[in-house]
């Protein structure tokens, strides 16, 4: 465990690093970033709200992390988020309990990912093209089930889900965190996480191999249908209400860019949650920041867009042989 | 084989003929010129970027970023038109520059980094988006002369119907489409990059310069696409034409072209512009119908598509072994 450790943090280095810089710049702009108060036994300040207004985003990279392991990408997640608001929404508003209503939400995020992990394990359909099917229907599919209204609802209990306090913490960050370890855990102490970098890394290898390839790519997809399905509680909870249009919308995006500043590679394979968390609380920290320090909010999506290609250009293979050829012809000439 | 090769095309017309002819029994005012020619404004927007889209998708790549620098253009153009006294078709030929240059500067990261098209042009939307909004977060109205000049341009059907200027230049950049995919060096050089980049530059193919020639096409059409799209709507907005990428994608796939690239035709994507305009017209005929309709239909047509393309993938395979 000792020697375990110090490997995963070498590992998270550039986001730890990164994070540090991005909140180091908060402060400097914005001196009192760092208060925290305790009122109604409740943490508030503004690093609270970073890490309560990032958990749709944190949930989604979790499945997301999973799925881009193999090699996939789930383009859906943002209406599946909207679909499962709905749902949630519209039984509440039918008058069933708060229990019926969770569990209703979560079955149909699961079954949405079945869906989007059948296309892609059975039918072998590209990953981009079989979620972008429920991506376009999604959001008409919740429009349906909201009949085209914002379907709000006053149930003390679903409220809970978004504004709640848990532990003296605000209730989404509690359920992220929770979560997150939870699936960290359960890939990282079993062999299932390594089975699905092997799918990631070679599909038919693995097959061979015995790894039961299509059970696990549905599994991955059925998860990230579940992180939507708690994604979209918590932001139905937060607003009172579902709204098909803009509930999770491009969410999926930022889900992808949390996974890639996460330190993960497109390409499948090698994969870290931790590192995803991480990514999804540094694109929220920016947020933040830009919103605090009186930039306009305009400047957010081109501050994305430089995050990505710097990332892009540190991942991109060239590069990597560029810099091994320079080590090579440095120790070639002492 | 080659009869398999022309199988999603035939199939999409089919689709698209006896669309019309159901909906023409339920309200036979739909044939009408009028209606045809508002088919072709309405969706001219969409079909010029479409044209650029199945280029890309033909090489096998993909294009996230038409949508924003649609509204990039239509801003631009706005913002430009309001603070100086330069003619607009000046104003044009910058923005088609900008927008060209900006898809061949992602083909050559996408090149040159070896990295996803997807990652890549998902990055160039943010950007496109992001400048847009640094120009002008509002709506600007275009109230220049010469956009009335232009839209009062049309050659008149028999029956009433128009074909504005922005539906015959679409109608105009198809056919240029057509011309450029089946008949030149560059269009060949397309379809064997969506084969295989190893095979592709075992042929003799010039990658680098193929794949930065495609993006800055797709570049160039979207661009034109916004220009036709300020002219539609005589204003720039930032958060204009949101999702206009994945209705592209959409019609690029319900217009039969394979999505791993290399095969496929500019023509079938016409068709699947229009039927997504159809469907929209159907709805505002039928008027008790939700628009939301729209997209639930064109996800499900998406599917049947995408299936059909793997039965045909399965059966030319299962042909070759025999």
């Amino acid at each position: 465990m000792t020697a375990k450790l110090p490997a995963t943090l070498v590992r998270l280095l550039p986001q730890i690093a990164t994070l540090a810089v991005v909140l180091i710049l908060n402060v400097i702009l914005f001196p009192s970033f760092f208060d925290l108060s305790v009122q109604n036994s409740r943490l508030y300040g503004s690093l609270i709200d970073v890490f309560n207004r990032g958990a749709p985003v944190a949930l989604l990279a979790v499945g997301m992390t999973l799925v881009i392991a193999t090699k996939g990408i789930d383009l859906s997640v943002g209406a599946v988020v909207a679909i499962c608001g709905a749902v949630a929404a519209a039984s509440v508003a039918g008058g069933h309990s708060v229990p019926v209503a969770v569990a209703s939400a979560l079955a149909v995020g699961m079954l949405c990912g079945i869906w989007n992990g059948f296309l892609v394990a059975v039918l072998g359909i590209q990953p981009i093209i079989a979620t972008l099917v429920l991506m376009v229907a999604g959001r008409g599919i919740a429009q349906l089930i909201t009949e085209g209204a914002i379907l709000t609802f006053t149930d003390e209990g679903l409220i809970f889900i978004g504004s709640g306090t848990a532990f003296g913490l605000p209730m989404p960050i509690v359920i992220w965190v929770v979560f997150g370890l939870a699936v960290t855990l359960l890939v990282r102490r079993t062999a299932l996480g390594l089975l699905i970098e092997s799918i990631g890394v070679n599909r038919q290898a693995s097959q061979l191999a015995g790894v039961r390839t299509t059970a696990l790519l549905i599994a991955s997809y059925l998860l990230a249908g579940l992180c939507a399905a708690i994604a979209g509680l918590i932001v139905a909870a937060d607003i009172k209400g579902a709204d098909a249009n803009n509930a999770g919308l491009w969410l999926e995006l930022d889900a992808i860019l949390a996974v890639v500043v996460g330190g993960n590679s497109l390409l499948g394979g090698r994969f870290s949650i931790l590192g995803s968390l991480l990514g999804a609380v540094i694109i929220q920290a920016v947020n933040t920041g830009i919103l605090t320090s009186g930039f306009p909010p305009e400047y957010n999506l081109i501050i994305k867009a430089v995050i990505i290609v710097v990332i892009l250009v540190i991942q991109s293979p060239r590069i990597g042989e560029l810099s091994a050829f320079l080590k090579s012809v440095r120790q070639g000439n002492p | 084989m080659t009869k398999s090769k022309y199988l999603p095309l035939i199939a999409t017309t089919v689709i698209f003929v006896v669309a019309y002819a159901l909906c023409y029994l339920q309200f036979p005012n739909i044939l009408s010129t009028r209606v045809i020619g508002n088919l072709l404004t309405d969706n001219a927007f969409l079909g010029i970027a479409a044209i650029g889209m199945t280029f890309v998708i033909l090489s096998g790549g993909i294009d996230l970023s038409i949508g924003s620098v649609i509204a990039f253009t239509g801003v631009f153009l706005a913002v430009i038109l309001e603070n100086t006294g330069i003619h607009p078709l000046f104003a044009f030929v910058l923005a088609l520059i900008i927008t060209t240059a900006f898809g061949a500067l992602m083909g050559a990261i996408i090149h040159y980094l070896d990295m996803p098209a997807f990652i890549v042009t998902l990055a160039g939307m943010f950007l496109a988006r992001g400048m847009a909004f640094v120009l002008s977060i509002d709506s600007v109205p275009i109230v220049h002369p010469f956009y009335k000049t232009l839209k009062a341009f049309y050659f008149k059907l028999p029956g009433g119907g128009r074909i504005t200027l922005i539906g015959g230049l679409m109608l105009v950049m198809f056919v240029v489409g057509i011309i450029v995919a089946h008949r030149t060096r560059f269009g060949t050089n397309i379809y064997a990059l969506g084969g295989g980049t190893q095979t592709a530059r075992l042929m003799g193919v010039p990658v680098g310069r193929t794949t930065i020639m495609i993006y800055a096409t797709s570049g160039f059409l979207a661009g034109l696409s916004g220009i036709v799209f300020s002219l539609y709507t005589s204003a720039g907005y930032s958060l204009a034409a949101v999702g206009v990428e994945l209705d592209a994608i959409a019609a690029v796939v319900i217009g039969g072209t394979l999505l791993t690239g290399g095969a496929g035709f500019v023509a079938g994507t016409l068709i699947g512009v229009l039927i997504q305009g159809l469907i929209q017209t159907y709805i505002t005929f039928d008027g008790t119908l939700s628009s939301w309709w729209t997209k639930i239909v064109i996800g499900l047509l998406l599917f049947v598509f995408i299936l059909m393309q793997k039965g045909i993938l399965l059966a030319s395979k299962l042909e070759r072994r025999a």
